[in-house]
């Protein structure tokens, strides 16, 4: 085989959780009273809209979450694979990754950004900024041709955008047609003036939108480095855009770790009452009054020290920041489940008491049977909303905690990273802004549009639970108000 | 009342040893010392002489739980767990693994914390409060709208970029006050506008949403309609009766935090170099100083608890329906 699969903890967890979507979905489908609340979520517009832009962030997370090693050309016909972990993503930005300048340099640049000494053909010396190495290297006179050839880059990527984009809605008008037996331009004029259901038009500007900058910037990216390159000469777009499966795994695994335990203990406690209760109160009290940084904090402390010493446990540098991505993201979930437990402890209390539960007694059903089968459907939804909810404050608590340098393995890309890296070059004169700012766009489009798709999907199911009740609060003050 | 309270001091007994225990396992348990000793030896020049010297004057050569060699209550106290764990709770904090006295820097620097923290509390809750009351008074219509959207954005933006953006635009741009830095007495002003409105503006967000649809909640009860039945004005009820009511959940759900002003935060004092506890939290973790990490947990716990009978008993004072049993 040319190259050798690597599964990484992260990547199976992530695949799992992607199958559980899947199954999950395939059940909703088959039940009408499930499908109900997601229809409405399919008819909210910012919703809708904010779920678009989602999908091209997980496509990307999802590609990045493929990881092999390639072979290298070994010795005696022996495959040796190389040492260097690259993920699907990484092949089909292969030249982002690769074509590293010196140093820093400017969006669009064919220059760097600090002057050096070159020799001149004549043998002589000269103070300049000297030529990149790839940006805009296929230009002649960069001074006068790189306006002209960005734009013609630029037009050229916004063509192709379009195109797609009128491929993608002519797609949809057909389906649309064909499944309500109308013409193809009736479902067109349906779509824009809102007659139909899912709010079609929203998600067709969204994509518009998302288009016409994907398009210019793919293109640019071909010759160009689109949003500079930091100190080691490493392309910015190229981080931005690994970042992203740090955060969307940040975002999920840390709730799916929580999961179980918040499901398990808060749903015994509020059925069992007495001392399991007690017990389990005593548990979560107990480990929500410490404060969640220092805890986070001390956990990882303890966990940098095991790791540092047994270096004989990892075999690749990514095989080490991948356990420690998980690590943090289990240290995480342990100090925010305690909030989706106390939840579901007061609705399991209220629900012991219906009438169908002392049915399903009267009938003789076990407990762990009136628990799973009778309790835990019907806190399903409270759940469903603390994982929606929870997933941006994961996002921006992970630039946090890497700032505080307890989150992520320096060695991989995060927005956290990024922003520790960049912040010192504000001071620079002229300030080195782009590391920054693409962080900052970055993280607030996933963030701002998890925060829409969490309101739409919180509004369909039960608009009562406020964020604040949920573990999200806990979170968000880590988030926020530990700032 | 009193009996109430000290009922409420003894059930935080178990729950602190609770804290202590979790400390202590994730502290001396998941790691030896001895791996902590090789790693703030630095793994390269680490001799077994060096741990054991390293150890020695940490007093971390003790065994964890429980020391045959000693005798009498010696076994029990001459140990790591009493020594290290139990002592916290007297206040006794020991010696930062640099040798410093913990329980002095703590007094000292939570000064400078609280410096900052109060001055955004108090700030922010009239910030946010009114940034609500105006949302609520426009609610249904573009401005409520718009600022909710802006409100939306606004807590999808990370701390750091509040924090960077403040001092770039404020700090260096217009140079109107300094980047960083401390000074005691009233200096300390000009380096405090600064964070305070940053610590303020990044809380704008999400803690206005928050009392918008608390606000919203008491908007449509029943009194606030007789009170519109009566002619009054719709400033009137707003102010006169939704917001008295309101503060209810507000103010008892800000009180919870006080005792954490002390505590500093972590991020905005490391970033203007605030000598704070924050920042202290910040150099032990980024030092590897677990006596100070270990303290600072204990700490932290001691103040949320605090803070949990504080939400409790002004739940009693602010609303006479709850009562204590």
């Amino acid at each position: 085989m040319p190259f050798k699969p690597v599964i990484l903890w992260t990547d199976a967890l992530v695949w799992l959780l992607v199958a559980a979507v899947v199954v999950f979905a395939w059940y909703v489908r088959r039940h009408e009273h499930l499908l109900a609340p997601w229809r409405r979520v399919a008819r909210s517009r910012s919703g809708m809209a904010a779920l678009t832009v989602l999908v091209f962030f997980i496509a990307i997370g999802l590609a990045d979450s493929l990881h092999y090693r390639p072979a290298l050309s070994g010795q005696d016909g022996k495959r040796v694979y190389a040492v260097e972990v690259l993920s699907v993503f990484d092949r089909i930005a292969e030249p982002l990754r690769t074509r590293k300048e010196k140093t820093y340099s400017a969006p669009l640049a064919t220059r760097l950004y600090a002057r050096e000494t070159i020799e001149l053909p004549d043998g002589g010396q000269a103070r300049d900024y000297p030529r990149l190495k790839f940006g805009g290297a296929h230009l002649k006179d960069p001074n006068a041709d790189r306006a002209r050839d960005v734009a013609q880059h630029a037009l050229r990527g916004a063509a192709a955008a379009a195109i797609a984009w009128l491929v993608l809605a002519a797609l949809l008008c057909a389906w649309l047609a064909r499944r309500h037996g109308t013409r193809l331009a009736g479902a067109w004029r349906a779509v824009w003036r809102g007659e139909t259901g899912v709010p079609w038009a929203a998600i067709l500007i969204t994509l518009a939108g998302v288009l016409a900058v994907a398009g210019p910037v793919v293109m640019l990216s071909v010759e160009y480095h689109v949003l500079g390159t930091d100190k080691v000469g490493q392309d910015v777009l190229y981080q931005a855009l690994k970042s992203i499966r740090t955060g969307l795994i940040i975002g999920t695994l840390t709730t799916l770790v929580m999961l179980p335990f918040a499901l398990l203990l808060g749903v015994m406690a509020g059925y069992f009452r007495g001392w399991v209760d007690d017990a389990i109160q005593y548990l979560y009290t107990t480990l929500s009054s410490i404060p969640g940084v220092l805890l986070i904090a001390a956990a990882v402390l303890m966990m940098q020290v095991y790791i540092e010493t047994r270096p004989e446990l990892f075999d690749t540098v990514a095989a080490r920041a991948d356990l420690r991505l998980l690590f943090l993201s289990i240290i995480l979930g342990i100090t925010s489940w305690t909030g989706l437990c106390r939840l579901l402890r007061g609705e399991a209390l209220k629900l012991r008491e219906m009438e169908y539960i002392q049915a399903a007694h009267a009938f003789g059903v076990s407990h762990w049977r009136a628990m799973t089968r009778h309790i835990l459907p019907n806190v399903m939804h409270i759940v469903l909303i603390a994982v929606v909810m929870d997933f941006s404050g994961l996002v921006l608590a992970e630039a946090v905690l890497s700032y505080v340098g307890v989150g992520v393995d320096p060695s991989m890309i995060s927005f956290g990273t990024m922003i520790n890296g960049a912040r010192l070059e504000m001071a620079r004169e002229p300030i080195v802004w782009w590391s920054l700012a693409a962080a900052f766009w970055f993280m607030l489009v996933l963030v701002l549009s998890a925060n829409l798709f969490a309101d739409a999907v919180r509004d369909a199911f039960d608009p009562r639970i406020r964020s604040r009740t949920l573990t999200a609060g806990r979170l968000r003050e880590l988030a926020a108000q530990k700032t | 009342m009193t009996a109430y309270i000290i009922r409420r001091l003894l059930n935080a007994i178990p729950i602190l040893i609770g804290v202590n225990v979790i400390t202590f396992v994730l502290f001396f348990v998941v790691n030896s010392p001895d791996d902590m000793a090789r790693v703030q030896l630095g793994v390269k020049r680490v001799t077994p002489e060096a741990i054991a010297k390293w150890k020695q004057e940490r007093g971390y050569d003790r065994p964890l739980l429980f020391n045959g060699r000693s005798s009498g209550v010696g076994r029990l106290t001459d140990t790591i767990f009493f020594d290290k764990s139990v002592k916290l709770f007297a206040f006794e904090f020991g010696r930062s693994d640099q040798g410093r006295d913990i329980g002095y820097d703590i007094r000292t620097r939570m000064w400078p914390s609280l410096a900052i923290a109060l001055p955004v509390f108090l700030m922010g809750l009239a910030t946010y409060i009114a940034f609500a009351l105006l949302m609520a008074f426009f609610r249904a219509t573009y401005i409520d709208f718009w600022d909710v959207v802006l409100s939306v954005a606004m807590m999808s933006v990370s701390g750091l970029f509040y924090i960077i953006g403040g001092q770039y635009l404020i700090g260096k741009l217009w140079s109107m006050v300094p980047i960083s830095g401390y000074d005691g007495g009233l200096d300390s002003i000009k380096f405090l506008i600064l964070p305070v409105l940053i610590g303020v503006i990044s809380g704008v967000g999400s803690n206005a949403r928050w009392y918008r649809i608390i606000f919203l909640e008491e908007i449509n009860r029943d009194y606030v309609r007789t009170a519109r039945a009566k002619g009054l004005s719709e400033l009137r009820v707003l102010f006169r009766h939704v917001l008295q009511n309101a503060m209810i959940p507000i103010l008892t759900g800000a009180v919870v935090v006080i005792p954490f002003l002390f505590m500093g935060s972590l991020i905005t004092e490391a970033f203007f170099g605030i000598p704070g506890l924050g920042s202290y939290t910040i150099d032990a973790i980024n030092s590897q100083d677990f006596a100070v990490v270990r303290a600072m947990v204990f700490l932290g716990s001691v103040l949320y608890i605090i803070g949990l009978i504080l939400t409790d008993i002004s739940y009693t004072l602010v609303d006479p329906r709850v009562r204590f049993e």
